[in-house]
Parts: structure tokens; C-alpha cells; sequence
């Protein structure tokens, strides 16, 4: 598996999202926000957390505008899959290429702590290696989390099975408990709990581990 | 020459700063303050001949996020 981690100014989890992704396997290059294209042969792009451009007009909203990722936008319309933690999660759905907004958590507090979550559907290639309902522990670390969609929108994500995990005690009030979503091709995952940090005995919890080893399966067995 | 945009929370979308800020005027003694919306305000100083076609494609591209927000251009 090649995978490509995006690096803003202002991402702080995009070493950690690499450290994941190579303990599972897979080959990485870290690719700088004003690169114009992604590296050849890249099967998925992380888009990692942090607080890309300070957080300034709109989480995620002038990363999502910058020159890599109107790449990406490519990569994912080929049919290619990324994965996008926390402020990547924000840059994701600023770039369409998953639905809703996320705004400012209910409680208005940035809220750090591990989290239980329901992993809600196990038919992508993020998520086959958890069964439906199994609950994970896996971090959360955001201000801005509270997802929102309308209902039109939410009846579509259900019917057509597309949220991916829920919190099992929503912190943040997002919209039916979405902790992540995943888009219409199953192929990009957007969630803002960080995996990436349930990756090591060291982290307290090895729960985001299958998460990376399915996502090598996947691509082992392409 | 100027533009100013407003941008705005959509109706329906709950504010929870907006909510914030109305409990603090209740505690302040402030009574009757029903509901608090809280936006942003962004001026561009534009070269002359802009025109506010382009600046709503900048609503639309950037400076909002139309899933959520509402925006409001006002010229001059």
C-alpha cells in the first residue's frame, strides 16, 4: 500500500497519521500543502489533523482550497481513497467530497478524551476489520466536531449505509451521534476521532490498529 | 471601492456560541433577549469595477460554507 499524508501549516497529527500507516505496512511520503500533484501510484491520501491555517475563516476551509488538494479531489473522482482524522475530516467535507459541516462542539469546550464509539457499518475498507456494533475506544481532541447534516442528507447516509461509527455518549451534539462518515463510493472516510492515536500499546489503546491493517488487506489482496 | 459580507448561521442550524451569549445576557439582567444569532462580518477592498457577481463566487468558494451559513453582500 502507497500512501500519501498531506502536511499544512498548522497539522500537528500527520506524523502520527504516517507512524500508523507504516506500522501496518505501507509505504509513505509526506506531500506539502502547495505540491500540485500527488506522488505516483498513491493508492490512499491521509489528510491529518491538526489545526491547518490556525483554524482562520472555517475549519479546514482554506486547506481545502489549497493547490494539493485539488489533486486529491482528483485522486478520490478516479476512484482513489483517502482517509481525512479530525481537521482532515473538516478539510474533507470543505472540499464536497463528503456531506455536512462541522461546527462548533454544543458544549462550546474543546473537548480531549477518549471516546467510546459503535462502529456502524463494516462494509468498507476502513472499517472490515471491525464487526457492525462492536464499540472502540479511540481518541477525540477537537473544538470544532459537531457534525450536522439535513435531513435529507441523513436519510441518505442511512439508506445507503454510509455512517461509519457513532459515539456510544455523543460529546459534541452532532446529528444522530455521527462520529464519521464515508462517501457515496465507500472509498473516502471522514471522522473526527483520531485512530492514529490507538495505534500503539504506548497510546493506552490499540483499537485504531484494525483500522490500518484492513485498509493494507485491502490493498495486499487488490 | 468596498464590499462587505455578512455571514450568517442558516436558520434551523443551532448557534451554540449565539445560545452562549444569550444566557449571558440573562445573567446579566438583560431580560427578554429571545435569541442570539452571532456571524461574521468581512470587508474586501476591492479594484474599482468589481462587480458583486464576484464576490458571491466568493461567498460560494471560500468565504462561506453554504451547507451551514447564509451570506449577505452588500457593495460600496
Amino acid at each position: 500500500m502507497k500512501a500519501a499524508v498531506i502536511v499544512f501549516p498548522g497539522s500537528n497529527c500527520d506524523r502520527d497519521l504516517a507512524v500508523a500507516f507504516e506500522q501496518a505496512g505501507a509505504d509513505v511520503t509526506m506531500v506539502w500543502h502547495k505540491d500540485t500533484a500527488l506522488p505516483d501510484g498513491i493508492d490512499i491520501v491521509g489528510v491529518p489533523g491538526g489545526f491547518s491555517f490556525g483554524d482562520y475563516l472555517r475549519c479546514g476551509a482554506i486547506a481545502a482550497n489549497s493547490p494539493i488538494c485539488q489533486s486529491l479531489i482528483g485522486h478520490a473522482e478516479r476512484g482513489g481513497y483517502a482517509l481525512g482524522v479530525c481537521n482532515g475530516f473538516q478539510i474533507l467535507t470543505e472540499t464536497g467530497l463528503l456531506p455536512g459541516a462541522l461546527r462548533r462542539n454544543a458544549g462550546l469546550k474543546y473537548i480531549c478524551r477518549t471516546v467510546g464509539l459503535k462502529v456502524t457499518t463494516a462494509d468498507t475498507a476502513f472499517t472490515s476489520g471491525y464487526g457492525v456494533g462492536d464499540v472502540v475506544n479511540v481518541p477525540i481532541a477537537h473544538h470544532d466536531g459537531n457534525y450536522f447534516a439535513t435531513d435529507e442528507k441523513l436519510a441518505q447516509l442511512r439508506d445507503e449505509d454510509r455512517i461509519a461509527f457513532t459515539y456510544e455518549d455523543n460529546p459534541n451534539g452532532s446529528v444522530a451521534d455521527i462520529a464519521g462518515v464515508v462517501s457515496k463510493n465507500r472509498r473516502v472516510l471522514g471522522m473526527m476521532p483520531h485512530p492514529e492515536r490507538a495505534a500503539d500499546d504506548g497510546h493506552g489503546g490499540t483499537d485504531g490498529v484494525a483500522m490500518f491493517r484492513a485498509l493494507m488487506d485491502q490493498f495486499a489482496t487488490a | 471601492m468596498k464590499a462587505r459580507v455578512y455571514v450568517m448561521l442558516k436558520n434551523g442550524v443551532l448557534d451554540p456560541q449565539g445560545e452562549a451569549v444569550r444566557h449571558a445576557l440573562g445573567s446579566l439582567g438583560f431580560d427578554g433577549v429571545e435569541g442570539v444569532r452571532q456571524g461574521k462580518v468581512i470587508e474586501l477592498d476591492l479594484a474599482e469595477g468589481s462587480t458583486e457577481a464576484t464576490v458571491t463566487e466568493m461567498c460560494e468558494k471560500l468565504l462561506a460554507n453554504t451547507v451551514i451559513e447564509s451570506y449577505r453582500v452588500e457593495m460600496g
